[in-house]
């Protein structure tokens, strides 16, 4: 038989099939470490070329246009602020850095809260010009991946070829799947029957809207797969491996 | 799945209270709405809890379980483990007595959202690619989970500047209508308070319906208010007509 019983104190425990900080720790650690990574890459180092492979880090290969300081910081800070303001990682460091909240249903750490109403947050708006900059850079490093089949002794596949080549179709996805890119192509229209236009539009706008659902992933997998790149060629630069040559 | 089960069920009013528990005995598929009620029935007469249709239709049942905001009609008892199952009114809004709250600043809002203005009366002639993005959002049962998750309001209590996720879902319908006329991109940014949210995504992880409020809602008016508010370019060229 149900009865009551006697009255508990007023605040519960809060059991969740995953602990709350799980997803906020792994997004400081993931991107902790790539973060450090990325420093080290491009303060201690002038050049990422091993042959015909160019680190994602130093594409374009502006060390060969002749900037000698620090050529990486040349070229990270386009894919530095597509990602910062891309409205996936944007969640990711609301969530994860600054508290706000660090999961759903947990308090804020900060008493005052403006959004992104103000300086700098509000930059996050022009996630689009981000984006058309991050274009550039793919484009640097479609010909880089290209270059990787092509060795002094002609066309030939590498493991280094293949990280490439998947590294720059994991980065076009990620940036063809962005929320900006899905506006910009019929997002922003209200009538998609109205011309013929409208709808080749409400045909890309489809596509993309696909894509975007896996944004998060794609987010995640292309900030591994330049990691990865970059660590390959590393490696090779330093002669602590030799790259495997499948083709000839 | 044990015979009993306890649930530890918030009681007071708005100046207070506290959580009591109650046993309740389980049967195969029962919901958190069906133990609330069985408490109501036998152990406690003057619990009081809003609900309606018993169906996830109504929106009205919305509480917070174990700490996650949900419907309690929606909730299985067998999903939520073994232990202790507690149950309180949803925190955003403020409580009239045990499970209820008062939700009608919620009203307020949507009162103040410039409503629906065609070119020309109805009928309409529209294709279905043009109204299936404001059909995603007319699935909504205004349960508010969504209201009471968002942090903004949750946390900060900013309901003078943010309108919150269900209204942002209200304001996107309007704006993608093709037959609508009215630009309600200065309302978005002033008053309904877009750049409040800051896309942390709650709102959809705990929407009943599915809705991609955030995806296909709030980031979208956040470009349009991009497009005319904060984008360089099309405000040289808006500058440079004349408009």
């Amino acid at each position: 038989m149900a009865q009551a019983v006697t009255p508990q104190a007023s605040s519960p425990a809060r059991p969740r099939e995953v602990p709350w900080w799980a997803q906020p720790l792994a997004t400081v650690v993931a991107l902790g470490v790539f973060s450090l990574y990325a420093l080290w890459e491009a303060l201690t180092h002038t050049s990422g070329r091993y042959h015909n492979y160019l680190s994602p880090f130093f594409s374009p290969d502006v060390h060969s246009w002749g900037v000698r300081v620090l050529p990486a910081l040349w070229v990270l800070w386009v894919p530095l602020l597509f990602r910062a303001t891309c409205y996936y990682y944007r969640k990711a460091y609301y969530r994860s850095f600054f508290w706000d909240p660090p999961a759903c249903a947990m308090p804020d750490a900060k008493p005052n809260y403006r959004g992104e109403t103000r300086f700098p947050l509000v930059i996050n708006n022009l996630h689009r010009y981000f984006l058309l900059l991050s274009f550039v850079v793919l484009a640097f490093l479609w010909k880089d991946a290209v270059d990787a089949f092509f060795f002094r002794s002609g066309f030939g596949v590498g493991l280094g070829s293949i990280i490439m080549l998947v590294n720059v179709v994991l980065l076009t996805v990620y940036s063809l799947s962005c929320h900006a890119l899905r506006h910009l192509v019929g997002g922003r229209l209200n009538c998609f029957s109205c011309s013929r236009g409208a709808m080749v539009r409400y045909s890309l706008w489809k596509r993309i809207t696909e894509w975007n659902e896996r944004h998060a992933m794609w987010a995640w997998m292309s900030l591994f797969s330049v990691w990865i790149t970059d660590l390959y060629i590393r490696l090779l630069i330093s002669g602590a491996i030799h790259d495997p040559r499948f083709i000839r | 799945m044990k015979d009993t089960i306890t649930l530890s069920v918030f009681r007071g009013d708005h100046t207070g209270g506290e959580e009591r528990s109650y046993d309740v005995p389980v049967t195969e598929g029962m919901v958190v709405l069906d133990a609330v009620h069985y408490i109501q029935q036998h152990l406690a007469p003057d619990l009081a809890v809003r609900w309606n249709c018993k169906a996830a239709r109504c929106g009205s049942c919305s509480a917070e379980i174990n700490g996650r905001p949900r419907l309690m009609c929606k909730t299985r008892l067998d999903v939520l483990g073994e232990g202790v199952i507690h149950v309180r009114p949803m925190k955003s809004f403020p409580v009239i007595r045990d499970l209820v709250t008062d939700v009608s600043w919620n009203y307020r809002v949507a009162r103040q959202i410039p409503g629906f203005t065609p070119a020309h009366p109805a009928p309409f002639v529209m294709h279905q690619v043009d109204v299936e993005r404001s059909q995603e959002f007319r699935k909504c049962i205004e349960c508010f989970l969504c209201q009471n998750v968002c942090h903004v309001l949750r946390d900060h209590d900013l309901k003078s500047r943010y309108v919150g996720p269900r209204f942002m879902i209200k304001i996107a319908e309007l704006e993608m209508h093709p037959m609508d006329t009215v630009d309600r991109i200065d309302f978005t940014q002033k008053d309904a308070g877009v750049g409040y949210c800051n896309v942390t995504k709650c709102c959809q992880e705990v929407c009943p319906e599915h809705i991609h409020i955030t995806d296909n809602a709030i980031i979208p008016m956040k470009e349009r208010v991009a497009d005319e508010k904060y984008d360089p370019v099309r405000m040289l060229v808006r500058a440079i007509r004349g408009r």
